[in-house]
């Protein structure tokens, strides 16, 4: 549990995703604008990730039965995008409220790297399944974390008096810069 | 596309006037993970370069018979396909640059700029005027992470290819080649190139450049990144 326990408290603070390994800026960047939209694109991405990872996790396993791990990309790609479609599918049947809430956000996750770079990562670091599990769900918090946050800073840089040169898209990385300074206050703690 | 363009065009567009990275904004994942050293951000470049080049080659020969409704994933696996190959060459021959690229060249795969040329251009055109619009791209993509590469070297660690530079390497400033530099240098390259380039800062990222362009098929009403609330509510009420 300890471990567990761990390994999300790492995800979230110590290495987040989007401040400290630049996965999923271009989500980061379009979506973060509000808050509401903010709040579900993080939920989608929490649900995908979770559920991609205890899809690709098994996938892998068999890809190793057969000595073709090679394939793991190709593997992993076709197995989120596919997923991405089915839980569109599945939701609008049988969870229309659910589907309501993440549904414009499903198609933009596909191309997503923070997506693709979990499942990745859990397969590099060696996890087992329940620490795969944990660190999907630890990641996707951890993007959702950062777009709440930047999603207040957008607001106040929205009524700001910003040179010219600087004025949209530069000014949003520089809050950014800032906003990834915060977190590097967590980058030396050691668990 | 402009039929009449010349071919030359096709090649040089991508390098400055429409510089996937600095003007069209796509590809940020690695333009900020990869540039702490400038022979890093020249090795995801080149990777990037072989693997759109590519690409789209084939995705132009296939154009024809790639059903539309299916065409996104046949566009994934043909580019996944080009990133295992090219890791596997990556690993055999330079494998001090695949070690410290790490995940990021598996990342190749979902990198908006290859995926939105595919969908855009390679799709579209003829063979020869796709593969020069993927070398252009992939080369404007490799310049950009080049000056980002060598900006934060040259700042963070006082050297720029590993040679150490006097008077800076003794006390370099190591924000630049944290996460948080990466962010600041990028915004101040694109502001840069923006002024000298245009005379106007770049708009925000709209249905023109925007990553998923490709996936919402540019439907007004599925459109998150740009007007979210009135992307939600348009579609809330249509169905």
């Amino acid at each position: 549990m300890k471990e567990i326990i761990i390994i999300i408290v790492t995800a979230v603070f110590v290495n987040n995703v989007v401040l400290s390994q630049f996965m999923g800026i271009c989500a980061f960047l379009g979506v973060s604008k509000q808050l509401k939209s903010s709040v579900g694109m993080g939920g989608a991405v929490i649900f995908v990730m979770v559920c991609a990872t205890a899809c690709t996790y098994p996938v892998y396993m068999l890809l190793e039965k057969f000595e073709i791990t090679y394939l793991r990309t190709v593997a992993f790609i076709l197995v989120i995008a596919m997923f991405v479609q089915l839980i569109e599918i599945v939701m609008k049947k049988t969870m229309p409220p659910l589907y309501k809430a993440l549904g414009v956000y499903l198609p933009l996750i596909t191309t997503n790297c923070a997506v693709l770079g979990v499942t990745v990562a859990n397969i590099d670091e060696g996890y087992s399944f329940g620490q795969s599990i944990a660190n999907a769900f630890g990641t996707g918090a951890a993007f959702t974390l950062a777009l709440v946050l930047f999603s207040g800073v957008r607001a106040r840089i929205a009524d700001s008096d910003i040179p010219e040169t600087f004025k949209g898209v530069p000014a949003t990385l520089i809050a950014a810069a800032i906003v990834s300074l915060s977190f590097m206050g967590f980058a030396g703690m050691a668990l | 596309m402009n039929e009449n363009k010349p071919l030359s065009a096709e090649f040089t567009k991508g390098l400055l006037k429409e510089n996937p990275v600095l003007v069209m904004l796509l590809g940020m994942c690695p333009t900020l993970a990869v540039t702490t050293m400038a022979s890093n951000a020249i090795g995801m470049g080149l990777a990037t370069t072989f693997v759109l080049v590519c690409s789209n080659f084939v995705i132009s020969l296939l154009k024809g018979i790639i059903p539309k409704a299916v065409r996104l994933p046949c566009f994934i696996v043909i580019i996944a396909g080009f990133v295992t190959l090219i890791s596997f060459i990556m690993q055999r021959f330079l494998p001090g640059l695949y070690e410290s690229l790490g995940v990021f060249l598996t990342l190749i795969t979902v990198n908006c700029i290859i995926l939105g040329r595919a969908e855009a251009f390679a799709s579209k055109n003829k063979v020869l005027p796709s593969v020069l619009d993927g070398l252009g791209m992939g080369l404007g993509f490799t310049l950009a992470l080049f000056v980002m590469g060598s900006l934060r070297e040259i700042f963070g660690a006082g050297s720029w290819f590993g040679i150490k530079l006097p008077g800076l390497s003794n006390e370099p400033m190591l924000i630049f080649i944290m996460p948080a530099g990466g962010f600041f240098v990028l915004g101040c390259v694109i502001a840069a190139v923006g002024k000298i380039a245009r005379k106007k800062p770049p708009k925000e990222i709209s249905c023109e450049n925007c990553p998923s362009a490709a996936v919402c098929g540019r439907d007004k009403s599925k459109c998150t990144a740009d007007a979210p609330a009135k992307g939600a509510a348009e579609s809330e009420a249509s169905k």
